[in-house]
């Protein structure tokens, strides 16, 4: 290939990426970094956020312990809870279902998940709400039962909100999984529930993990469920944001609140990446 | 284990089911379904505010998933062509856009977009002749930009698998034929490629139609359905939420069910 073609090749791939970098840029890039700087700032009197460099913000940040503690228990109890009801599901999809409706059982774990999870929490917020559940109990004699502003109802409508999340990486990995194997651990002598947690079980782990990366990542940023459902008495990372930018205007602290947020983000899923990649590295490696 | 599958998709699909039935019921009450009527629904269409704040939505979906498609499939296409250590930082960004909680990309936008109009408004009205400067603000330009970024990221991440499943060889044949790298794209490429294109555009426009937390902090004084919707249920549930739940749910139903027959086609293509 001659210089002037190559030139013109690469002319043409700036052109391309263009667009998506600069709004990448201005968009991502730029709002983080404008983040950071903020996070070490102070509040201006009138609110919003004034120009220092003080590490008073972060200092601050046991004042919201309560979010932090919440969030970081039923972030990934929450997960937890999500992956035991997720796991026999994406199982009998990739391994039991009939092949003929697998489709369409596929589809329908996948359509809740795009549709407005507001929508969703709503329905619980009616179900568990007064008129709801304990209403119909009350009619059988069991009085005051109350459902709703509880961290149950948060778990729940966690569970109901992230459980599609969790299926579809762990279908994934389970789909992929290469059926001879199994047939190969029952050959040699192994009852299937030897074959599940030697073979199934650790294939399927990359599935897992990212599922449980995504679920617990999106849950620590997560404020409708606990808004709705918790009704402000579980309260969540989420919440003492919306509350620090929209009613208090602490930009500053809530700034720092969110960059350690990312930084808890960041670790998380450093970890599951790493967990992922050693899990499927020793596995290619036993298999050869 | 038949049991269990089929109690977790009652647990799905029940609380869905009993908004949308109750959006039909003719009594206020919401625990005793008193008869059938499609009252509630004429009377969320005849609320001006509802419908200001479907249109606004509309808008910016519509908007937000377009630029992303064509964005994002350019992006997809570019980075095909790149040097794989530059092709890597893309992915991490889009990664991150991906990733990154709703509620920070919120805030980070917010943040960012604030301090650059504090800038430029005050050189705006210094550099204006008339006697009054337009005011940049938070809007549907804000709200649009950061439903971009997630939608982009999406479109590129769905474009981008599709063409590596392309065959290079039929790309090949096309430029061995004389055609001009142009002509190849039109005629071979972009057929291959479009139904994950408009896969990428409905669920960006999903996405951005439903999406609440990116937009409560960058909305400024506009008003989105989900914004809208999020305000009421504050106020107290009542049957007219329970009608625009379920329009809401059946709009992104259509949506979602589309784009992944056009993803389905796809698959069963590439398997031949």
């Amino acid at each position: 290939m001659t210089a002037a073609t190559n030139t013109k090749r690469n002319l043409v791939t700036a052109a391309l990426v263009a667009p998506a970098a600069a709004w990448l840029m201005i968009f991502l890039v730029l709002p983080f970094i404008a983040m950071l700087v903020f996070a070490f700032g102070e509040r201006a009197p009138e609110g919003g956020y004034q120009a220092a460099f003080t590490f008073a913000q972060f200092a601050n940040l046991p004042t919201r312990a309560a979010a932090f503690w919440n969030t970081l228990i039923l972030a990934p109890v929450g997960a937890f809870a999500c992956l035991m009801i997720a796991y026999p599901v994406a199982y009998y999809l990739a391994v039991k279902a009939n092949p003929r409706y697998r489709l369409i059982l596929v589809s329908l774990v996948v359509v809740p998940f795009w549709t407005s999870l507001l929508v969703r929490t709503y329905a619980w917020m009616y179900i568990l709400g007064s008129r709801g559940i304990p209403n119909l109990l009350s009619m059988i004699g069991i009085e005051d039962v109350r459902m709703l502003n509880t961290p149950g109802a948060v778990l729940l409508g966690i569970v109901y909100g992230y459980l599609p999340l969790m299926i579809m990486p762990i279908y994934v990995s389970l789909e992929k999984l290469d059926r001879r194997l199994l047939e190969a651990s029952a050959d040699l002598g192994a009852k299937p529930v030897s074959t599940f947690f030697g073979v199934t079980l650790p294939l399927s782990l990359p599935g897992v993990m990212t599922g449980v990366a995504l679920v617990t990542i999106l849950l620590l940023g997560e404020y409708l469920i606990p808004q709705l459902l918790g009704g402000g008495k579980v309260f969540f990372i989420g919440n003492a944001l919306v509350d620090l930018f929209l009613q208090s205007r602490n930009w500053p602290f809530g700034s720092a609140i969110a960059v350690t947020l990312v930084a808890v983000v960041v670790v998380i899923l450093m970890v599951a990446m790493r967990i992922a990649f050693r899990v499927a590295g020793t596995r290619q490696v036993d298999l050869v | 284990m038949r049991a269990f599958i089929s109690s977790v998709y009652l647990f799905l699909y029940a609380p869905i089911a009993l908004v949308v039935l109750f959006s039909f019921n003719a009594g206020r009450n919401a625990s005793e379904f008193t008869g059938f009527s499609t009252a509630w629904y004429g009377k969320a269409l005849g609320n001006t505010f509802l419908v200001s704040a479907l249109q606004n939505s509309l808008l910016i979906a519509f908007t937000s998933a377009t630029l992303a498609a064509i964005f994002g499939t350019m992006a997809a296409l570019g980075m095909e062509r790149m040097a794989p250590r530059n092709r890597a930082i893309f992915d991490a960004l889009f990664a991150a856009a991906i990733v990154v909680p709703g509620v920070v990309i919120g805030i980070a936008t917010l943040v960012a977009l604030v301090a650059v109009f504090s800038f430029v408004n005050p050189a705006l009205a210094t550099i204006w002749p008339g006697d009054q400067p337009p005011q940049l603000g938070l809007g549907y330009g804000s709200i649009i930009a950061a439903h971009g970024l997630f939608s982009m990221a999406l479109v590129t991440m769905i474009v981008k698998a599709r063409i590596a499943s392309l065959g290079r060889d039929i790309v090949e044949a096309s430029s061995d034929l004389y055609a001009t790298p142009l002509t190849t794209f039109r005629l071979i490429v972009l057929p291959q490629i479009l139904p994950s294109i408009l896969a990428g555009f409905l669920l960006a426009f999903t996405f951005s139609f439903d999406d609440f937390i990116i937009a409560f902090f960058v909305a400024g004084s506009k008003t989105t359905l989900p914004i809208y919707v999020f305000a009421s249920i504050r106020r107290g549930v009542t049957p007219e939420i329970n009608a625009i739940a379920t329009l809401v749910l059946v709009a992104s139903l259509l949506l979602i069910l589309t784009a992944r027959i056009l993803m389905r086609e796809k698959k069963t293509k590439s398997g031949e």
